[in-house]
């Protein structure tokens, strides 16, 4: 069996944890990248959540590509993708049922994660079943990865904590560190994304966009003399 | 009267559905670059959220809420577990059929919407209003009203979102920052400011 874990596979499943993340690259998924990450705990079952539904679609879809009939495909991807959610919103609430309260819809909204879309249309409708298992699998884990990441920060510094265990005392408990509200509301996210983004870019630059159009050095005449 | 104009300033401004829950991220990031095309966009995802919202709501309430088929006899069943696959096929086959309405009685009107239309059935924002919807409990008339606010809030977003990256191509940004990075960001700031609503009780 060890053609299982050859070098294709495993591009596959490296390959979108940075080379070609979802989040940073592709730019698919972000609306819950956001929403969930307020704590660690959430977001980490919400990055198991999305990675079974991911494989899982996109290795029943790849099973039955050969039969659906191209103009119907969305529908029949969507019902596929819709079910599995249903099934993974069934089992959150029947053993995590707290968690899957502040998750809220979010967890419904998988459906239209456009990772799971993407994934399915993209890879799953030319590939055989296990391969688009597994680049299920690994586009779910650099979901995971951003979301782990962006949760740690808001976290720890929004609440001096890490999946719920104290790890800044704060200083309404006598310690030291003052927590900073701003972390725990929306924006923040926005911030610690377009962070990771910067980093990610500036560590691999082939990932830069091409720009528009170039500015032009001007030359000092206006401006100057304020 | 006075609840129904709350509700709506509430989805519009402090409960908007990009800035203040992400939703419709995806596209929001990737339609944001033209003023025109965001409006486009915008509007499109207003037109589907007034209809879909509503619909949804006659759908649970008739149908799937637990004891809802007791007017046909029926009791003691629930199901609204099936809630997610009834709501994202309502609106795959609503915005199907918006499609080849605009494009049989209105064809200007399909001209400037048709090329959203099929990015909007895997919308967040769409699935994720019906979903608060019916995590909220709206009866009908609120769900009008939500529909009609939370379209507005979200097309009022990309509308700006779209008028600050066009300013934004005119600055000199960081190499990697470039594109999606500063986009955040902007976005980000956006939110921010959506957030000064928040203390608002009406």
């Amino acid at each position: 069996m060890s053609a299982v874990m050859n070098n294709e596979t495993k591009k596959t499943l490296i390959d979108p944890l940075v080379n070609n993340n979802p989040i940073t690259l592709q730019v698919l998924g972000i609306c819950s990248a956001l929403a969930v990450t307020s704590q660690m705990s959430t977001s980490l079952i919400m990055a198991v959540a999305l990675t079974a539904v991911t494989a899982c679609s996109s290795a029943a879809i790849s099973s039955i590509r050969n039969h659906i009939p191209g103009s119907i495909r969305i529908i029949v991807q969507m019902t596929i993708i819709a079910s599995l959610v249903i099934v993974v919103d069934q089992v959150l609430k029947a053993f995590v049922y707290d968690i899957s309260k502040q998750l809220s819809v979010f967890v419904g909204l998988i459906i239209t994660n456009c990772i799971v879309m993407g994934r399915a249309e993209a890879y799953a409708m030319k590939n055989s079943p296990m391969a688009s298992f597994i680049d299920g699998i690994g586009n779910g884990l650099g979901y995971s990865l951003i979301l782990v990441i962006v949760a740690f920060f808001r976290e720890l510094f929004g609440s001096g904590k890490l999946l719920g265990i104290d790890v800044f005392t704060l200083t309404k408990d006598g310690g030291w560190y003052d927590p900073n509200g701003l972390m725990l509301l929306p924006p923040s996210a926005f911030f610690i994304i377009g962070i990771i983004i910067w980093v990610f870019r500036q560590w691999k630059p082939e990932q830069n966009e091409a720009a528009d159009f170039k500015i032009m050095a001007i030359s000092h005449g206006e401006g100057g003399h304020h | 009267m006075e609840e129904y104009i709350s509700l709506f300033i509430k989805a519009v401004f402090i409960e908007n559905l990009a800035l203040a829950f992400f939703l419709g991220m995806c596209t929001f990031l990737a339609v944001s670059k033209k003023v025109s095309t965001a409006i486009g966009l915008g509007i499109a995802v207003m037109v589907v959220q007034v209809i879909t919202v509503p619909v949804n709501n006659l759908i649970y309430h008739t149908l799937l809420k637990e004891d809802a088929l007791s007017w046909m006899g029926i009791t003691g069943v629930d199901l609204s577990f099936l809630a997610l696959l009834s709501c994202i096929g309502m609106i795959a086959a609503l915005v199907q059929i918006l499609e080849m309405v605009l494009d049989k009685f209105f064809p200007a009107l399909y001209h400037a919407l048709g090329v959203f239309l099929p990015l909007i059935t895997v919308n967040c924002a769409i699935l994720g209003g019906s979903l608060f919807m019916i995590e909220r409990d709206y009866d009908f008339t609120q769900s009008v009203v939500y529909g009609v606010g939370s379209g507005f809030g979200w097309m009022l977003a990309i509308t700006v979102m779209a008028g600050v990256r066009e300013k934004l191509k005119y600055s000199d940004i960081p190499k990697g920052l470039e594109g999606l990075g500063i986009t955040f960001i902007s976005a980000g700031l956006m939110s921010l400011g959506f957030m000064a609503f928040s203390g608002i009780q009406l």
